[in-house]
């Protein structure tokens, strides 16, 4: 079974860069899972974004994210696991748990 | 002749679960033993089985395999269906030992990943074998919106894969917590609801005892353990279910515990959760549940309200709220030391709680019922009508509009 495992954070904590202790955190908990981690990044700031949408055939492209939230998405893990508690085994060791909020979500399959 | 009925209630958490550990599918399982149940009603008065249990866990499984096979049309795919057993399929000759798999099913209807609502539902449904209509009726909800619920609970389960196992032993203190919590949540329910007087109130109480009796016995068979707080949880169900008949007239009116008719109360019920409780707290420090057992236990084994030990249980509050701090247990704890100790110690209590329980209904009924006692009628008349301003429920109207109108009468 795959999860995405999505972090929200309040992307204001990293205006000045990433903490070093925290991205060695994230380094030990990549070590630990390996074998179920099958991809993940980090995300530039919402700043940086761009919505897209298509309404009546037409391109409208925006600036940033599509609603105002406290918590940003800031990375994710796709990961491999047995069931949903390994997953939130996994999920509740990634730092950032203890920051803001990790949403963990079943990958649909399509046969 | 065999009382299908009753057996559908007694058996159906065991097969069903059993049938979910086969097949990996909660559906396919339950589909599978309804069709199983509704084939007795035509076969048993032809040819009663032997073992009935075995009998239904057989045509349940052959039905679960028709399914599959239909689903697929065609047997070879069948192995490449995958979450199920396939020592099931092949073992068609002995039935007779049905596993007992309801562990499993209590700590997956209870997962936190489930909503509370969905959580109370499934383990009625599946564990307490109620039907949907059933479980509606005792929650006041229409049915489309009960079979709703439970329809995407089963969905969650299949979709984000809930497991269907026993908590690891670290994991199991804080899971064994949430199962006690939904089956607190469902007596609750049954007792202390706006319509605790219907009959439907009365199966939930029913229902949360027979689901903790459950639970303490797998969870010693299952696991060899002895849970002082689960032994705890029962205690506290059956002393306040003792008392379940004599705290409303014939006309649904509260009878307060002052009040109440001890006459009427459960005295098995009460011998049995004294029992419960006073081994719990000899084995283990107490939690929530073994304190608020110790104190419905105080009150049982009064004869009446003088008689209640009223500074132990004072006492007992006071180490509940040092456990589980809140303003409503503070409320309760001050209303013991009014008994314990007088109305005026018990008011600054009280009404240091205004803050945070400014809404809630009882905290009026409580500072008026002191100020009545404090020979300040007035002032009680208005904390009266704030707290009637805030119930609906009419048993509780109408005592408070009694209590107002003797009040009324003292002050003319």
């Amino acid at each position: 079974m795959k999860y995405l495992l999505l972090i929200y954070e309040n992307e204001k904590r990293f205006e000045k860069g990433y903490d070093k202790a925290e991205l060695a955190e994230y380094g030990v908990f990549g070590k630990e899972f390996a074998s179920a981690i099958q991809g993940g990044n980090a995300l530039k700031p919402t700043s940086t974004a761009t919505t897209v949408r298509v309404r009546e055939g037409k391109r409208l492209t925006t600036d940033g994210p599509f609603a105002e939230t406290k918590e940003q998405l800031t990375g994710f893990y796709l990961i491999d696991a047995s069931d949903l508690d390994q997953a939130l085994v996994m999920a509740e060791k990634i730092p950032a748990a203890r920051t803001g909020s990790i949403e963990v979500r079943p990958i649909m399959t399509f046969a | 002749m065999i009382d299908l009925d009753r057996l559908c209630r007694a058996e159906w958490g065991h097969l069903l679960s059993s049938l979910i550990r086969a097949f990996g599918d909660f559906d396919l399982a339950e589909d599978a033993l309804q069709e199983a149940f509704a084939a007795a009603v035509v076969d048993w008065p032809v040819s009663p089985p032997n073992d009935p249990v075995a009998w239904l866990y057989g045509t349940a499984r052959h039905r679960a395999i028709d399914r599959i096979r239909h689903r697929t049309r065609s047997a070879t795919l069948l192995a490449e269906l995958a979450p199920f057993d396939e020592r099931h399929l092949q073992s068609t000759a002995d039935d007779s030992a049905v596993p007992d798999e309801r562990l499993r099913l209590i700590f997956t209807c209870c997962h936190p990943a489930l909503s509370e609502e969905a959580q109370v539902a499934l383990a009625l449904r599946t564990l307490g074998g109620l039907s949907t209509e059933e479980i509606a009726h005792a929650f006041l909800v229409p049915h489309a919106t009960m079979a709703q619920r439970l329809v995407r609970a089963k969905a969650k389960i299949r979709e984000a894969a809930i497991p269907y196992e026993i908590p690891s032993a670290a994991e199991l203190p804080d899971r064994l917590g949430a199962v006690m919590a939904v089956l607190y949540l469902i007596f609750n329910e049954g007792y202390s609801s706006a319509a605790a007087s219907s009959p439907e109130r009365g199966t939930l109480c029913a229902e949360a005892i027979e689901l903790t009796r459950m639970l303490r016995a797998l969870l010693r068979s299952g696991l060899g353990c002895d849970s002082p707080e689960v032994d705890s949880l029962l205690a506290l169900m059956l002393l306040h279910d003792a008392r379940r008949d004599a705290r409303m007239t014939a006309d649904g009116q509260v009878v307060l515990l002052e009040a109440q008719d001890r006459a009427h109360w459960d005295h098995a019920e009460i011998a049995e959760g004294c029992a419960l409780v006073q081994s719990a707290l000899a084995r283990a420090r107490p939690g929530t549940y073994a304190l608020e057992a110790a104190i419905a236990a105080v009150h049982a084994e009064s004869t009446s309200r003088e008689d209640t030990d009223w500074p132990q249980i004072a006492a007992l509050y006071q180490r509940l709220l040092a456990l589980h701090p809140s303003p409503v247990v503070a409320l309760n704890h001050a209303a013991a030391v009014a008994m314990a100790e007088g109305p005026e110690r018990a008011l600054p209590l009280v009404e240091a709680l205004a803050e945070p329980l400014a809404s809630y209904h009882l905290w009026h009924a409580a500072r008026a019922d002191l100020l009545r006692q404090l020979d300040r009628p007035r002032d009680a008349i208005q904390s009266y009508e704030r707290a009637r301003a805030l119930t609906q429920n009419e048993s509780e109207l109408r005592f408070l509009g009694r209590r107002i109108d003797e009040l009324r009468a003292r002050v003319h």
